[in-house]
C-alpha cells in the first residue's frame, strides 16, 4: 500500500506542477496575446482564419456559438460514419478489413464524436489504419477541443459583463487544436515511442514461436502481431480524455502501454488538461482562490475513493485464500493483489489508480479488465461517473459541469443563510437555476431509465456475462458510462447488438448535447448581467465552507440518485458471503 | 447559415487533414528514423528470424521453460492479433474453478514445490499478452526448470536476474521478469548448436 500511496501522491503532485504553467500558457493563447507560441504558429493560425473566412474580432452570442458547435460536430460525425462504412475500399488498409457494419459504425461515430469512445468493436481487428488515423484520431482531437469550446464561453460569462459576446467558436476550436492539443500530443507520442509504443504503417508482424504448442489439437508455431500507428493516437487519446484504444484491450495492451513509466504518464495525461483548465479559469476570471477551491474540492472527492479502491485491489480476492495462492505484495518480488485482468508490469495498485482517474475524468481508458475488479472498486468506478463527470471530468466539459454544481451550491447556500445568490459577481436567478438543474438532471434520468430498460428486456439481459449482482452491474455500467461520455466498460457484456448500439448511442448523444446546451443558454444569460461589487450580503465562494458545500451538493445529487442502483450491484456483491460461492464451486 | 456551413466544412477539412494525416504520418516518420526498434514492435531475432517481441508474451507449457501467465485470448492463448481478458467477475465460480485448476497443474508439473503459488501465475492478464511474470513467479519455477532442462539452478538464477526489471524510483511499475527474453535465452542453451 505504501508504494501505491507514494505513486498517487507523486502523480497528483507532478500533474499539478505541470498544469500550473500550462494553465498560464492557455490563458495567453485564448487571450490572443503575442508571445513565443503565437509568434511561432501565428502564421498558420491566421492562414486558417483567412481560408475559412473568420477572425477573432468576430464574436458570437451563445446561440450562434452553440449552433456553430453543433454544425461542426454534425459534419465530423457524418464524415466519420461514412469513412467507417467505406473503409473496405479506401487505402491504408493493409489487413483488408471490410467496411464497418452500419449499426456499429453509427455507434462508433456517435461515440467518438461525443468524446465518449465507447467501443462496441474490437480495435486492432476491425479498423483500417485510415479509419484509425483520419477517422478516430481526428475525433480524438476534435471532440476534446469541443469540450474545451464548451468551457470557454462559460468562463467568459464570468469574466465579462453586459455583453452578448462569448467568443468565436471557430477561433476557439482552431487555437485549442493548434496551440494546445497538437504540440502536447507530438511531445507525448515521442515519449511513448521511446518507451516502446509502436508507430508503423506495416500491417502485421509474423513471429516464429520460441516453443510451438498444442491448442485444440493443432500445433501453433507462429504468432501474428497486430501493430499500427498507435503512439500518435495513444497520445491524444489520453490527453484529450478520449480513451478509445487502438487495440481491443486498450491501455493493457503492451503496444499501447509498454512500461511502468508509460502507465504513470498515461495516467497523468488524463488529468493534465482538466487541471490546467481550472487554472485557466482562475486567470481568465481573475479568481485564483476560487480556482484553487475547485481543485481542492475535486481532490477531496477523488483521493479517498482512490485509496479505498487501491486498498481492496491490493488486498486481492478473498476467495483465493483457500486455494494455495499467495496474493502478498512482497517488496521487490511481486506486486500481488487482485491480479485477474491486471498486467504484471503495471500492478494492481497502479491499475486501481488508473481506473479511478479514467472514470473521474471522462477518459474511460482501461489498463485492466474492469469487469474483474473487486466489487467495491468497480462500484467506485461507477460512482465516479455517476457524480456527473465533475471530478476533473472531461476536458472542458467537466469543469463546465462543476461550475453548474457551484451555481447550484450558491443558490442553496443563499437560501440557507438568506443572502442574494451571486457567483463571481453575477446574480443567480431563476433562469440560471433552471438551466443548471436541467444540465445536472439529464444524466441521472438517462442512466436510471436506460438501466431499467436494459434490465426489463430480454435484449438487455442476454448480453450479460457474469452471474448474480455482477450481471446487474454490467448493465448499469453499460448505461452509466455512455450517458456520462466516459466510454469504459465492464467488458464481459456483449454490447455489439442492435439493442445496446441504439441504447448507448442515444445515451451518448443526450448525455453530451442535452447536458451542455442548457449550460450554454445559462451562460448566455449570465454574460448579459451587470457585475455586482462584492458586498456584505455576498456569499463568499472562495472559502473552505463553500468548498464543503459544493462537495456536499455533488455527493447529495450523486448518492440520492444512484445509491439504490449501486446497492443492487456492487454493494450487494461486495457483501456476498464467500462460503456460498466456494460451496458452488466445490459441488 | 450557408456561410456557417462553409466555414464549418472548411475548418473541419483543414483540422482533419492536420490531425488525421499530417500528425500521424509525421510521427510515423520520426518513429521510423529515431526509434526504429520500438516503433516496429521491439522485435527479437534469433539467427535473423523473428522469434518474438520483447513486449508481447508467448504461451509456454513445456516444463523446461518458464510458464507465462494464463491468457484469455481466443482462439489460442497469446493471440497477438487480438487481445482480451477473461472478464470474469471476482465472485464468479468459473474464475475460482479456473484458478484452482491452474494451481493443480503447476503442482503436478513439480510435486516437490510445496509453497503457495504467486497469484499472477494463476490469473489471466488484462491483455492476454502480458510478457512478464513477477520475480516471485519466476523463483517458484526455477527448481522445475533446473530439473527438466538439466541446468544448474545458479545458472538459471543468473538469467532471471538478467531479465528482471525493477520499478523506476522504486514505485513506478512493479518488479517483473520478461518471460519471452528469459525463455529465448534458455532456448539458446537447449538448442544443439548448428555447425559454424
Amino acid at each position: 500500500m505504501s508504494n501505491s500511496l507514494l505513486l498517487t501522491a507523486a502523480l497528483l503532485l507532478t500533474v499539478i506542477l505541470l498544469a500550473i504553467p500550462l494553465g498560464r500558457y492557455m490563458h495567453r493563447v485564448y487571450d490572443g496575446q503575442r508571445f513565443w507560441a503565437t509568434r511561432a504558429l501565428g502564421g498558420v493560425e491566421r492562414g486558417i482564419y483567412w481560408l475559412i473566412g473568420t477572425s477573432p474580432a468576430k464574436e458570437m452570442d451563445w446561440k450562434r456559438y452553440a449552433l456553430s458547435l453543433l454544425l461542426f460536430n454534425l459534419i465530423g460525425g457524418i464524415f466519420l460514419y461514412l469513412l467507417l462504412l467505406a473503409q473496405g475500399i479506401l487505402p491504408l488498409n493493409p489487413l483488408h478489413f471490410p467496411g464497418v457494419p452500419a449499426g456499429s459504425a453509427f455507434n462508433t461515430a456517435v461515440s467518438f464524436l461525443t468524446n465518449t469512445n465507447w467501443q462496441d468493436y474490437s480495435g486492432g481487428s476491425t479498423m483500417s489504419y485510415l479509419s484509425q488515423m483520419l477517422g478516430l484520431t481526428v475525433q480524438n482531437f476534435l471532440s476534446a477541443a469541443t469540450g474545451i469550446t464548451i468551457l470557454l464561453p462559460v468562463i467568459r460569462a464570468f469574466a465579462r459583463h453586459e455583453t452578448r459576446d462569448l467568443g468565436n467558436f471557430w477561433v476557439d476550436m482552431t487555437r485549442t487544436v493548434l496551440y494546445v492539443l497538437l504540440p502536447l500530443s507530438v511531445l507525448f507520442a515521442l515519449i511513448l515511442m521511446e518507451q516502446g509504443t509502436v508507430q508503423t504503417l506495416v500491417g502485421e508482424i509474423q513471429v516464429h514461436l520460441i516453443a510451438p504448442f498444442l491448442s485444440q489439437g493443432k500445433t501453433i508455431a507462429e504468432q501474428t502481431l497486430h501493430v499500427g500507428p498507435v503512439a500518435s493516437q495513444e497520445a491524444i487519446m489520453m490527453l484529450g480524455n478520449n480513451g478509445g484504444g487502438f487495440f481491443n484491450m486498450n491501455d493493457a495492451h503492451p503496444f499501447e502501454n509498454p512500461t511502468g513509466l508509460t502507465n504513470f504518464l498515461e495516467t497523468g495525461a488524463m488529468i493534465l488538461i482538466p487541471i490546467a483548465l481550472i487554472f485557466l479559469f482562475g486567470h481568465m476570471v481573475k479568481a485564483k482562490r476560487t480556482a484553487w477551491g475547485i481543485l481542492v474540492a475535486m481532490l477531496i472527492i477523488f483521493i479517498p475513493l482512490t485509496l479505498v479502491s487501491q486498498h481492496y485491489e491490493l488486498a486481492g480476492n478473498s476467495l483465493f485464500h483457500s486455494l494455495g495462492v499467495t496474493q502478498a505484495n512482497t517488496a521487490g518480488l511481486a506486486g500481488g493483489g487482485n491480479m485477474e485482468g491486471v498486467e504484471d508490469r503495471i500492478g494492481s495498485g497502479a491499475s486501481a489508480l488508473f481506473a479511478t482517474v479514467a472514470t473521474a475524468t471522462s477518459t474511460g481508458a482501461a489498463n485492466t479488465a474492469y469487469d474483474s475488479l473487486i466489487p467495491i472498486s468497480g462500484g467506485i468506478n461507477l460512482f465516479l461517473m455517476q457524480l456527473g463527470e465533475v471530478v476533473f471530468g472531461g476536458v472542458g466539459s467537466g469543469l463546465a459541469s462543476f461550475i453548474a454544481f457551484m451555481i447550484f451550491a450558491v443558490f442553496l447556500g443563499g437560501l440557507m443563510v438568506g443572502r442574494t445568490p451571486e457567483f463571481l459577481g453575477k446574480k443567480i436567478e431563476s433562469f440560471e437555476i433552471k438551466m443548471a438543474s436541467l444540465s445536472i438532471l439529464v444524466m441521472p434520468l438517462l442512466v436510471l431509465i436506460g438501466t431499467a430498460i436494459a434490465v426489463s428486456t430480454t435484449a438487455g439481459r442476454t448480453g450479460v456475462f457474469n452471474p448474480g449482482p455482477h450481471g446487474f452491474s454490467e448493465m448499469l455500467y453499460a448505461v452509466t458510462s455512455p450517458a456520462n461520455n466516459n466510454g469504459s466498460a465492464f467488458g464481459g457484456l456483449s454490447s455489439d447488438t442492435r439493442f445496446y448500439n441504439l441504447l448507448t448511442g442515444f445515451c451518448m448523444l443526450f448525455g453530451r448535447y442535452w447536458v451542455y446546451l442548457p449550460l450554454l443558454a445559462m451562460v448566455g444569460s449570465l454574460a448579459e448581467k451587470k457585475k455586482i461589487p462584492v458586498g456584505s450580503g455576498t456569499l463568499a465562494t472562495d472559502t473552505p465552507i463553500f468548498v464543503g458545500l459544493t462537495i456536499g451538493v455533488i455527493f447529495l445529487v450523486g448518492a440520492l440518485n444512484f445509491f439504490p442502483a449501486l446497492a443492487l450491484g456492487p454493494i450487494a456483491e461486495q457483501l456476498a458471503p464467500p462460503p456460498a460461492i466456494i460451496h458452488q464451486v466445490t459441488h | 447559415m450557408l456561410k456557417s456551413l462553409r466555414t464549418a466544412l472548411s475548418l473541419f477539412l483543414l483540422l482533419a487533414a492536420t490531425t488525421g494525416l499530417l500528425y500521424p504520418l509525421l510521427m510515423t516518420g520520426i518513429g521510423q528514423v529515431v526509434f526504429p526498434y520500438q516503433a516496429n514492435g521491439s522485435v527479437l531475432r534469433e539467427h535473423g528470424k523473428i522469434v518474438g517481441s520483447a513486449l508481447i508474451g508467448q504461451y509456454f507449457r513445456e516444463p523446461q521453460y518458464f510458464w507465462s501467465r494464463p491468457s484469455a485470448t481466443s482462439p489460442m492463448p497469446y493471440n497477438g492479433a487480438g487481445s482480451g481478458a477473461s472478464n470474469l467477475g471476482p465472485n464468479n465460480p468459473t474464475l475460482i474453478a479456473n484458478v484452482a485448476a491452474r494451481v493443480k497443474a503447476l503442482r503436478a508439473a513439480d510435486p516437490s514445490e510445496k509453497g503457495p503459488v504467486p497469484v499472477d501465475l494463476v490469473t489471466s492478464s488484462a491483455s492476454g499478452l502480458d510478457p512478464d511474470i513477477s520475480i516471485a513467479a519466476a523463483q517458484y519455477q526455477v527448481p522445475r526448470i533446473a530439473k527438466a532442462g538439466g541446468i544448474p539452478e545458479t545458472k538459471i538464477q543468473q538469467l532471471v536476474r538478467r531479465y528482471t526489471h525493477y520499478p523506476l524510483l522504486g514505485f513506478i511499475g512493479e518488479p517483473v521478469v520478461n518471460v519471452v527474453k528469459l525463455n529465448l535465452a534458455l532456448h539458446e542453451i537447449y538448442q544443439p548448436h548448428a555447425a559454424g
